[in-house]
C-alpha cells in the first residue's frame, strides 16, 4: 500500500534500533526520513529540513521532549507524534497540553502509527472547508447543526452537540478533557463531573451499543477521540 | 591454697583502663597559684611535640606573663568560643572545635574552672571528661585547694572559701599527677617581683592569702595527695599481680547524714577518713514522714549532700524509716549490717544538753545498738548558725487539734458528770484515759499530752476531795494523778510511732503499687505507641509533671511522647541529645546543661540507652524532685526502658520475618517471571529465524500464521511488563490516585476495546443500569483492574460461553461483577486467588503469571474498595469489586 509521497519525516530519538526501524517502515511508504539523535539537534533538524512531521520520543539526553515540543510550537505548526515507553497519563496530557498532535505509547505497531501520521497530515475540516462530516454511518452537517446516524435523525442538546463537533473537526485525533472543558464551557471550568456526564449522554444518543462505543474512544485519564 | 590468684573483677578493671581508647589525664598539680604549672605543662608539651605528637592548645591563661606566651607561641592554639551572659562575651573553650579536630593532646589550664553560664558543661572538667571519652589526652593544670575534699581544710588554713571546687572522684581517675612544687619562700619573692597573676578586685584577699604559713599548709596537702596517689599505684600494681598483705580487710564506712548543714563537713570527714583507710564509703539519708513536711531549702539540702558524697566518692543511699530516734537508728544499724560496715559516721548532736536528756540523741541509740560496729561522733570546731530546728510538734499539731483535745476533756468530764456520784473516783480515771487514747489515735502525740495533762487537772478539780481546788487531800491520789498521767504519755507516744509507722509503711506501698500498676499496664501494651502512653501517663500521674519521652530514629531524637501544652525546642532537643549519646542525666537541677527546661533521664537498658525522658516543672512549683522521687522515677524510667527495648526487639523480629518472607516471594517471582519472560521470546524468535530462513519454503498462510503468532506474543510480553511495573508500584506505595468521576460504562467499554482480539473469543454482555451515577476513580488504574478481571474470565471460561458484566448500587458502594460458566473457583482457593502469583492449578492449558488479579486487589484497595471471588450458583465463578461512593 505504497504511497507515492514526498513528505518528510523528521524522526527524533536517541535510541539507533528505533530510528533504523521507522527509516525502513517509513522509507517503505515513500517518506523521506531525517533522523535526529538528540532535543538541540532536532531543532537545527525542523529548521534546515522543513519536514512534514515530526516523530518525537520523550526521553531524550538533552532535553525533555515536551521542552521541545513547546519551544517549536513557539514558532512551527508542524505536526507532532510523540513515541514514548511513559505511559503515565500525565506525560500524555503534558504533551498534549504543550502542542503535540498525538501521543503513541511504545511499543507500537507501524499499522497504528501510520494512521495517526494520516490523521495529523490532514487538514483540519471546518465549517468553511468540509460542510459536512462522515464517517462510518455518522453525519454532521455544520451549516443545519444536524446530526444523523444510519439515516436517523438524533436529537442532541446544544452541550452534546459542541462536544461532537469538537470531537468531529478533530476526528482521529485525541483531545484531552481539559482541551474539552475549556472549548465548551470557557476557560476556568474545570468539573470532570459534569463533561463525563454530556460525553456518557452523548454516547448513549448516537453510539448503537453505548457499551462498546464506535464513535466516541475514551483515551484513558487522558481525553477522548474520534475514530474514524 | 596457697597459690594467689588475680581477682577476675580486679584484673577486669585494669583492662577497660587500659584498651578503651578514652583519652589518658595528666594534672600538673600546683599547691597556689604561681608555682609555674602552666608554664611546666607547656614545656611537656613542647616536648611531647617534638617526638611527633600532634599538640594543640585548648585554652590557656597566659596572664600576659612574657615566658608563658613565649611557650604558647609554636604550638596550635584553637579559637576560643565567645559565650554571651548578660551582654558580656565571656572566653570559654570550644570543646566541639577540639573534638572534631581530634589532636592526639590537647592542653587545657585551669582544670577547676566553672564555665559561664549557658555553656554546655557547667565545669571545665565536664568539659575535659567529654574530650577524653572522645579519645583524645589532657593535659590540664589544678591547684589543690579547688579539691573538693580538701575545701573546707582550705578554708578553716587559709580563712578563703574556694568556690570552684572539682569532685574527687575525678582526681582518681587520672593517668597521671606531676606536682610542680616551688619552695614557699621563692613563691613569695616571685610574688614581690609581680611575677604571679593577681586579678585586682581580689589583690588585697590575695595577699592575706600568700602568707608563709598557708602556703607551707597548702604544700604539705598537695606533696601529701601526691604521694596517696603513687600509693594508690601502688596497690593496682599489686592487685594485678595478687601481691597481698598490706591493707587490712576491707573496711566500709557508712556516713549518716541530716538536713543540717553540718552535714557537708560530715560528709568530707568521712571521705578523708575513707581515704586514709583505703575504704569504701556509703552516705546514708534515714527519711522519715517529716520529710514531706519539710521545707524545700531542706529538701534541696538533703538532696545536694548526697549529691557531694557521691562526687567525692561514695555511694549514697536513702531508707525511710518512722519518725521516732529509735525507728531511724534501728534502721541505720540494721542497713549496716546488710553491708558490712565497720565504722559508722555521725554528727554530733547540736541540740541543748536538757532537750538531750529529755528526748535522748540519735548518737546515743547508735552506740547503744552499733554492737561490734565503731561509731564515730564527729564535732564541728565552731558552731555555724543553725537554723532553728522547727518544733516537732507544730507539724503534726495545729491549733485546733489542740482544741479538740479540750473537746475530748470536756466530754470526759461530761461523762463524768452523769455517772460520778454512782461510781468511785478513781475509777472515773478511765473515762478520762479514753479521752486521752482517742487524743493520741485522732490527733497525735502532743494534742494526746496535752489531753492528759489538762484531765488530771480538771479531774483534781472536780471529782477529787475538796472539789474546786487544786489541792489534795488524799495523798493516795497522787498516785492516780501520776499514773493518769504516765499513761497517757506512754499511750500517746506508742500510738503516735504506730501510726507513724503506718505512714511511712503505707508511703511505701504506694511507691510499690504504682511500680506495680506500672509494670502490669506496659505488660499489656502490645505496641511502643503504647507503651510510651501508658508511661506517659504513670509519670504524669504519680509526679504531677510534665513528661516528654524521646527515641531515637535513625540516630536523631525524635519527640514521640508529649505532656500537653508541652513544646521543646531546639535547645533542649539537643540537651536530650546528649543524655541520649552519654547516658548521664543532664538538664535543670544536674550538674550539665543546668540553663534547659526539663531534666532529662536516660532510658537505660542492659544493652544501652534506648530513649530519654523529660521532666517538666511540678504543676505548682519549680522544686526539684526528692531523693525518694527521683529513685522511683529511676525505676520508672528502667521499667519504661525494658518495655520499650522489648517493643523494639519485636518489631525487629517482625521485620525479620518479613524480609524472609519477602525473600521467598522474591523467589517464586524471578521462577515465575524467567518462564513467562522466555515463552513469548521463544515464539518470536522462532518466527523470525524461520522467516529469515532462505532455504525454506514457506507458503503464504504459513507466513501469516507465524507473523501473528509472534505478534501476539509481543503484546503479550508487553502486558506481562506493564504489570510487572504496576505491581512494584503498588507495593512500593509510589503509585498515587488520580481521582476522578468516572462512568463505570465507559470504563468496561474501555476495559473491553483494551481486550481487543482477546475478548473476541467469549461473547461479553454488559447490564449497566441507565444513570448510574459516577464513581470517585483513578480511571486508567481501574480500566486495568476490569481488563483483568476480564481476562481472566475469559482465560477460564470455555469458547462461546457467555461473560456478564454487571453494575449495582448497595448503600454507599458501587459494584461491579464479572460473572462467567467458567471452570469456577474450588472453595479453598476463593480467599487465594487474589494473592500474589497464585494461580488455581487447572485446566493445563491456561498460562499467566497470576500477577493480574493481585495487582487488581492491590488498585481497588487502594481506592478504599475491596475485591472477591465467589462460586456461581449453577457454575463458574464471579469476580466483584466494590468501590465506595463516595471518598
Amino acid at each position: 500500500m505504497t504511497t507515492p509521497t514526498n513528505q518528510r519525516i523528521l524522526v527524533v530519538d536517541d535510541e539507533a534500533s528505533i530510528r533504523r526501524y521507522l527509516r525502513a517502515a517509513l522509507g517503505a511508504q515513500g517518506f523521506s526520513v531525517y533522523e535526529s539523535a538528540s532535543g538541540e539537534e532536532a531543532l537545527q533538524s525542523v529548521l534546515s529540513h522543513r519536514p512534514d512531521i515530526i516523530i518525537l520520543d520523550l526521553g531524550l539526553p538533552d532535553i525533555d521532549g515536551i521542552e521541545v515540543t513547546r519551544r517549536l510550537r513557539e514558532w512551527s505548526q508542524t505536526p507532532i507524534i510523540i513515541l514514548s515507553v511513559r505511559e503515565a497519563e500525565q506525560d500524555k496530557i503534558a504533551a498534549l497540553d504543550a502542542g503535540a498532535d498525538d501521543y503513541l505509547t511504545k511499543p507500537f505497531g507501524t499499522g497504528e502509527l501510520l494512521a495517526r501520521m494520516r490523521v495529523a497530515l490532514r487538514k483540519q475540516p471546518s465549517a468553511a472547508n468540509e460542510p459536512v462530516f462522515q464517517s462510518k454511518g455518522l453525519s454532521v452537517d455544520f451549516a443545519h447543526r444536524l446530526v444523523t446516524v444510519n439515516e436517523k435523525e438524533i436529537q442532541l442538546t446544544p452541550t452534546e452537540y459542541d462536544l461532537l463537533k469538537i470531537l468531529v473537526t478533530h476526528a482521529g485525533k485525541v483531545i484531552t478533557h481539559h482541551q474539552l472543558l475549556r472549548q465548551v464551557w470557557g476557560d476556568g471550568y474545570d468539573d470532570m463531573h459534569i463533561l463525563r456526564v454530556n460525553i456518557s449522554n452523548l454516547r448513549g444518543k448516537i453510539e448503537p451499543d453505548p457499551a462498546r462505543p464506535t464513535y466516541i474512544h475514551t483515551e484513558p485519564g487522558v481525553g477522548y477521540r474520534l475514530k474514524v | 591454697m596457697n597459690e594467689r590468684r588475680p581477682d577476675p573483677d580486679d584484673l577486669l578493671k585494669n583492662i577497660q583502663a587500659e584498651e578503651t581508647r578514652r583519652g589518658r589525664l595528666k594534672i600538673f598539680l600546683g599547691y597556689v597559684a604561681g608555682v609555674g604549672k602552666t608554664y611546666a605543662m607547656l614545656e611537656a608539651a613542647h616536648q611531647r611535640k617534638a617526638q611527633g605528637v600532634d599538640v594543640i592548645v585548648g585554652y590557656i591563661e597566659t596572664h600576659k606573663r612574657a615566658e608563658t606566651e613565649e611557650l604558647v607561641e609554636g604550638l596550635v592554639v584553637l579559637p576560643r568560643k565567645q559565650v554571651e551572659y548578660r551582654g558580656v562575651n565571656l572566653p570559654e573553650m570550644d570543646v566541639d572545635a577540639v573534638i572534631q579536630r581530634k589532636p592526639q593532646l590537647v592542653l587545657v589550664d585551669e582544670f577547676a574552672h566553672t564555665n559561664a553560664p549557658g555553656s554546655r558543661h557547667a565545669k571545665r572538667y565536664q568539659d575535659v571528661q567529654e574530650i577524653l571519652a572522645a579519645g583524645i589526652d589532657v593535659y590540664t593544670t589544678l591547684n589543690i585547694q579547688h579539691l573538693e575534699s580538701l575545701n573546707d581544710i582550705v578554708a578553716q588554713v587559709t580563712g578563703v572559701t574556694v568556690r570552684e571546687t572539682i569532685p574527687d572522684g575525678v582526681i582518681d581517675e587520672v593517668a597521671e599527677i606531676e606536682v610542680i612544687d616551688l619552695p614557699p619562700d621563692e613563691l613569695l619573692v616571685r610574688l614581690q617581683e609581680g611575677k604571679v597573676y593577681v586579678p585586682d578586685q581580689a589583690a588585697r584577699a590575695i595577699q592575706k592569702f600568700f602568707r608563709k604559713g598557708n602556703l607551707t599548709a597548702l604544700r604539705e596537702m598537695s606533696l601529701r595527695r601526691a604521694a596517696e596517689r603513687v600509693d594508690d599505684q601502688m596497690r593496682a600494681y599489686m592487685q594485678t599481680r595478687a601481691i597481698q598483705g598490706i591493707w587490712a580487710a576491707g573496711e566500709r564506712l557508712l556516713v549518716c547524714i541530716s538536713p543540717s548543714p553540718l552535714s557537708e563537713r560530715l560528709v568530707r570527714t568521712t571521705r578523708r577518713l575513707a581515704d586514709e583507710l583505703n575504704a569504701e564509703w556509703i552516705a546514708l539519708y534515714v527519711e522519715t514522714p517529716q520529710f514531706a513536711s519539710m521545707s524545700p531549702e531542706k529538701r534541696d539540702r538533703v538532696a545536694s549532700i548526697l549529691q557531694l558524697a557521691e562526687d567525692l566518692g561514695a555511694r549514697s543511699y536513702t531508707l525511710s524509716a518512722g519518725n521516732s530516734m529509735d525507728a531511724v537508728s534501728a534502721t541505720i544499724i540494721e542497713f549496716a549490717h546488710k553491708n558490712n560496715i565497720t565504722k559508722i559516721v555521725a554528727g554530733k548532736p547540736l541540740r541543748p544538753r536538757w532537750q538531750e536528756i529529755l528526748r535522748g540523741s540519735l548518737v546515743d541509740k547508735l552506740i547503744h545498738r552499733s554492737g561490734d560496729i565503731d561509731v564515730y561522733v564527729v564535732t564541728s570546731a565552731d558552731k555555724p548558725s543553725v537554723p532553728a530546728e522547727e518544733n516537732p510538734l507544730r507539724l503534726h499539731s495545729t491549733p485546733s487539734r489542740y482544741l479538740w483535745s479540750l473537746v475530748l476533756v470536756a466530754l470526759a468530764t461530761g461523762v463524768g458528770m452523769l455517772i460520778g456520784g454512782r461510781i468511785e473516783a478513781t475509777n472515773l480515771v478511765m473515762v478520762y484515759l479514753l479521752a486521752v487514747v482517742f487524743a493520741a489515735v485522732y490527733l497525735g502525740r502532743g494534742p494526746a499530752i496535752f489531753a492528759s495533762f489538762i484531765g488530771v487537772l480538771v479531774f483534781d478539780l472536780l471529782f477529787v476531795h475538796p472539789f474546786y481546788t487544786f489541792t489534795v487531800s488524799d495523798t493516795e491520789y497522787i498516785i492516780t494523778f501520776i499514773g493518769l498521767f504516765l499513761v497517757g504519755l506512754v499511750i500517746s507516744q506508742l500510738t503516735a510511732r504506730a501510726s507513724e509507722q503506718a505512714e511511712a509503711a503505707r508511703q511505701r506501698e504506694a511507691e510499690t503499687a504504682e511500680l506495680y500498676d506500672l509494670s502490669r499496664d506496659l505488660a499489656s501494651a502490645a505496641d511502643l505507641e503504647s507503651i510510651l502512653s501508658v508511661l506517659q501517663k504513670h509519670l504524669e500521674q504519680t509526679f504531677s509533671r510534665t513528661i516528654a519521652i524521646l527515641l531515637p530514629e535513625s540516630n536523631r531524637l525524635v519527640t514521640h511522647s508529649l505532656s500537653k501544652g508541652m513544646s521543646l525546642n531546639e535547645e533542649e532537643l539537643a540537651v536530650a541529645d546528649w543524655v541520649y549519646r552519654h547516658a548521664e542525666p543532664a538538664g535543670r537541677h544536674t550538674n550539665t546543661l543546668p540553663a534547659a527546661q526539663l531534666r532529662y533521664l536516660p532510658l537505660r537498658t542492659s544493652k544501652g540507652v534506648v530513649g530519654v525522658l523529660g521532666v517538666g516543672k511540678a504543676n505548682t512549683s519549680d522544686s526539684d524532685l526528692s531523693s525518694a522521687q527521683r529513685r522511683l522515677m529511676e525505676a520508672f524510667a528502667n521499667q519504661g526502658a525494658q518495655a520499650i527495648e522489648r517493643a523494639q526487639l519485636e518489631e525487629q523480629n517482625r521485620q525479620i520475618a518479613l524480609l524472609q518472607s519477602a525473600e521467598k516471594l522474591q523467589n517464586t517471582l524471578l521462577n515465575s517471571i524467567s518462564h513467562d519472560l522466555r515463552t513469548p521470546l521463544v515464539a518470536i524468535t522462532g518466527a523470525l529465524s524461520a522467516l529469515d530462513e532462505k532455504d525454506m519454503e514457506i507458503d503464504d498462510a504459513t507466513r501469516n500464521t507465524l507473523i501473528e503468532n509472534a505478534r501476539g506474543e509481543a503484546d503479550r510480553l508487553n502486558r506481562l511488563v506493564g504489570n510487572l511495573l504496576n505491581m512494584t508500584r503498588i507495593e512500593s506505595g509510589t503509585i498515587k490516585l488520580r481521582l476522578e468521576p468516572g462512568d463505570v460504562q465507559d470504563l468496561v467499554g474501555t476495559a473491553l476495546e483494551q481486550l481487543g482480539k482477546r475478548a473476541e473469543k467469549n461473547p461479553v454482555k454488559v447490564n449497566i443500569p441507565a444513570n448510574f451515577p459516577l464513581v470517585p476513580m483513578d480511571f486508567t488504574l481501574m480500566a486495568q483492574v476490569v481488563v483483568n478481571l476480564l481476562e481472566n474470565a475469559i482465560k477460564y471460561s470455555p469458547q462461546d460461553s457467555l461473560i456478564e458484566v454487571t453494575a449495582s448500587l448497595d448503600d454507599s458502594k458501587a459494584r461491579l461483577q464479572i460473572l462467567d460458566r467458567g471452570v469456577g473457583i474450588p472453595s479453598d482457593d476463593l480467599s487465594r486467588v487474589f494473592d500474589k502469583f497464585y494461580r488455581v492449578q487447572r485446566p493445563e492449558s491456561v498460562s499467566g503469571t497470576g500477577l493480574g488479579l493481585s495487582i487488581s486487589k492491590g488498585i481497588v484497595e487502594a481506592h478504599g474498595g475491596e475485591v472477591c471471588a465467589k462460586k456461581r450458583e449453577g457454575g463458574g465463578a464471579i469476580l466483584e469489586v466494590e468501590l465506595p461512593l463516595s471518598v
